[in-house]
């Protein structure tokens, strides 16, 4: 059945190993959702968060092809994790819109970073489900620019 | 000791044992010519007439002596024609390192004059690639090439560097030989699975692909197959892998694979793949591939299972340590099923000449086979050449069949073949052509006289490009398009003596001993050429269509349909 994975692989934090990750799942046809790349606490090892989509035959072929590249580490596919996304988002056409947005912002605790005229930008960290959520919230005042971090996750002990 | 990077890169070469290597000098690897110059007494270079031609006899040097090959290109244009080289490596899983001049560092990235990011290229045709910008990485970034080439599922690896770093000079410690890595233990409940299945079965059956030769595990795999009482079928990679002359041999699998290994394919109950990927030119439909069976899958690459078949159990692992082990936990097995299937005739197709031209590829290669007693090295091109190759040569020995089975690669076949012969010169090596594929490289003719490499290269002649034809015949409305040939007038004998080449024709069939004997013995001393001259409508048989199940293969193609 088709679900979505989120994937963290340990990767040697060389020049090119984005492009050689990417290009694997790119030439073999596997489906990311979203990827984040970031150092760790070893300077020399990044850790990528990927989120694909597949069934678990899927899944098995990209853990199996990653393991093969010479940069790669580790891939854990993660099932107990405490996973969160970063959202930066402008919307609002109005002083009103802008007051409506900082009520919801408020439910949700999302940081005012910047006011304009009739916008207002915000930023939020939490599950996916939650910016999704936020951002439908947010829709009906329009939508003016926004960028999802991508999910990083870490497994629980 | 103080060296410069170029003399650095000749030190890690003879340390690795590289002896050998192929290339083409150009401006970015002046400085390692110079080297090469330097220790000519201690490494030998080859130049060929093109670059793609290096890697390919490179690549063919390693397919025969199972060392790791190296080419040697400059950059740009150097280097991208070295890429259908490396792809057709890397699809077979051949161990090789190439290096590739480039640019000084600080003339990267501004699309300086011959530059071209060869890594970026190459990232999806090798194991793995690098550019080394820092001279004192230099020696490590070599032999680690030449650890990832060699260790597991082996491979094509590239190390791009710059002019400066060849040119700059640093303390050198030699930092010897590289070791390939340990490959994972075999798990012990897998092997107890796959022997229980196999005690169990009573109709088990062997097919063995490129991973066997790879892994050099064909004596495990003849103790497999004699405790098995099995039949053994061996993929276009793996042919040699098992004696082609034991009774239990029968015949490759798969597309143009036997009537009888199809056969055995549908009435076994034990499918045992070994060192194979199971390529979808073997599988037909993957849906019905098998099915009347439990496949086991020994490979060393655990992304090879249930990547294209779904199979029952799987062992990873090196494929000789794997069967050695299985070995121990196989009893005697004695199956009446496996004697029925040798004895029976299931009516394999017979080639059959015109009365213009009565010579048939299967004669002429017979015959090469009896001649050799099956111990010469058989290059091939690709296409109808190839699969007759590998249809009528009974293979005794592994790493004597050098073709590009993965990608295909047309041209491949010359280069390799010089490479084999360089790697092997004990050995007889022959280079089977067609005429298309061999108009694409023979320019590799020049090299086999200048540096007096004596192959045979058999040019099968029936002037289309056979294997295209034969498609367009059956799923195309016989619409020829494009490979007819008929506008090209080339006298192979005149062609020949250009090159230096002293070349024969074959087109009678008391023609076919006597040329092949001359051949056999000229090429003791010097290269030579053989034109064999075919009809054009003699038809690679047995065939499954692209896609099919591996079930009742066709045998003929009606010519007036």
């Amino acid at each position: 059945m088709e679900q979505e994975y989120v994937l963290s692989v340990k990767v040697n934090n060389n020049n090119g190993v984005l492009l050689r990750v990417s290009g694997l799942f790119s030439r073999r046809c596997f489906n990311i959702k979203s990827l984040n790349a970031a150092e760790t606490e070893e300077p020399n090892v990044s850790r990528l968060t990927i989120v694909v989509a597949g069934d678990l035959k899927v899944l098995t072929q990209i853990k199996n092809q990653l393991l093969k590249l010479y940069d790669v580490h580790e891939v854990r596919i993660l099932e107990d994790a405490v996973t969160r996304e970063h959202i930066l988002i402008r919307a609002g056409r109005s002083d009103e819109d802008r007051h409506k947005i900082i009520e919801i912002a408020n439910l949700y605790r999302a940081k005012p970073v910047d006011i304009g005229k009739d916008s207002i930008m915000l930023e939020l960290t939490g599950e996916p489900a939650k910016i999704d959520s936020f951002i439908e919230l947010l829709k009906p005042f329009g939508i003016i620019k926004m960028v999802r971090s991508g999910i990083t996750a870490l497994e629980r002990d | 000791m103080i060296l410069s990077g170029s003399d650095i890169i000749v030190e890690c070469l003879l340390e690795e044992g590289a002896d050998t290597v192929f290339g083409y000098p150009g401006g970015a690897v002046l400085n390692i010519y110079d080297s090469l110059y330097k220790y000519s007494d201690k490494i030998r270079h080859i130049i060929t007439s093109h670059e793609q031609g290096a890697c390919h006899a490179a690549d063919g040097f390693a397919r025969a002596t199972g060392k790791t090959g190296v080419v040697i290109a400059t950059s740009g244009p150097g280097a991208t024609n070295l890429t259908t080289g490396l792809a057709t490596a890397y699809m077979d899983s051949i161990p090789l390192v190439a290096i590739t001049g480039n640019v000084a560092c600080s003339l990267l990235g501004l699309d300086s004059f011959q530059e071209v990011d060869i890594t970026g290229v190459t990232m999806p045709i090798t194991k793995h690639n690098f550019i080394v910008k820092d001279i004192n990485e230099l020696a490590s970034t070599l032999h680690l090439a030449f650890k990832i080439a060699g260790s597991g599922r082996k491979g094509p690896v590239l190390v791009d560097i710059p002019k400066d770093i060849t040119a700059a000079k640093i303390d050198y410690t030699p930092l010897g030989k590289s070791v390939p890595e340990k490959p994972a233990e075999v798990s012990e409940a897998d092997l107890n699975e796959a022997a229980r299945l196999i005690n169990e079965s009573e109709r088990p059956y062997i097919y063995a692909g490129g991973g066997v030769i790879s892994a050099n595990a064909e004596e495990e795999l003849a103790r497999l197959a004699e405790l098995c009482d099995a039949p053994v079928s061996c993929s276009l990679m793996g042919q040699g892998a098992f004696n082609q002359r034991d009774r239990k041999y029968i015949g490759m699998l798969g597309m143009h694979g036997t009537v009888k290994a199809a056969a055995a394919l549908n009435s076994c109950d034990l499918f045992i793949g070994i060192g194979t990927r199971f390529s979808d030119r073997v599988i037909g439909d993957p849906s019905v591939f098998g099915k009347n069976a439990k496949i086991i899958h020994i490979d060393i690459d655990p992304a090879e299972f249930n990547k294209n078949v779904e199979v029952y159990t799987t062992i990873a692992g090196d494929v000789k340590i794997a069967l050695a082990e299985l070995c121990k936990k196989v009893s005697q097995k004695k199956n009446a099923w496996t004697d029925e299937i040798i004895a029976k005739d299931f009516g394999e197709p017979v080639q059959r000449g015109t009365e213009a031209l009565p010579v048939t590829p299967e004669a002429v290669i017979e015959k090469l086979d009896e001649l050799t007693d099956g111990n010469a090295v058989i290059a091939t091109e690709v296409g109808q050449n190839q699969m007759w190759a590998a249809q009528y040569y009974r293979y005794k020995n592994p790493r004597s069949f050098i073709s590009s089975g993965g990608l295909g690669t047309m041209g491949f076949g010359l280069g390799a073949s010089l490479g084999a012969k360089v790697g092997c010169p004990e050995k007889t090596v022959v280079n089977i052509a067609g005429d298309g594929s061999f108009a694409m490289n023979l320019n590799e003719l020049i090299t086999a006289y200048a540096h007096n490499i004596p192959i045979i290269q058999l040019v099968i002649n029936n002037n289309v490009l056979g294997m295209v034809r034969q498609w367009q015949r059956l799923f195309y409305n016989k619409h020829f398009s494009q490979t007819t040939l008929d506008n090209r007038h080339i006298d192979y004998v005149k062609l020949g003596e250009a090159f230096g080449i002293e070349t024969f024709v074959i087109e009678k069939n008391e023609d076919i001993e006597p040329v092949l004997k001359k051949a056999l013995e000229i090429s003791k001393n010097k290269p030579c050429m053989i034109e064999v001259k075919i009809d054009r409508d003699i038809n690679v048989l047995p065939m499954i269509p692209a896609g099919k199940p591996v079930i009742n293969p066709i045998t003929e193609i009606d010519l007036e349909a």
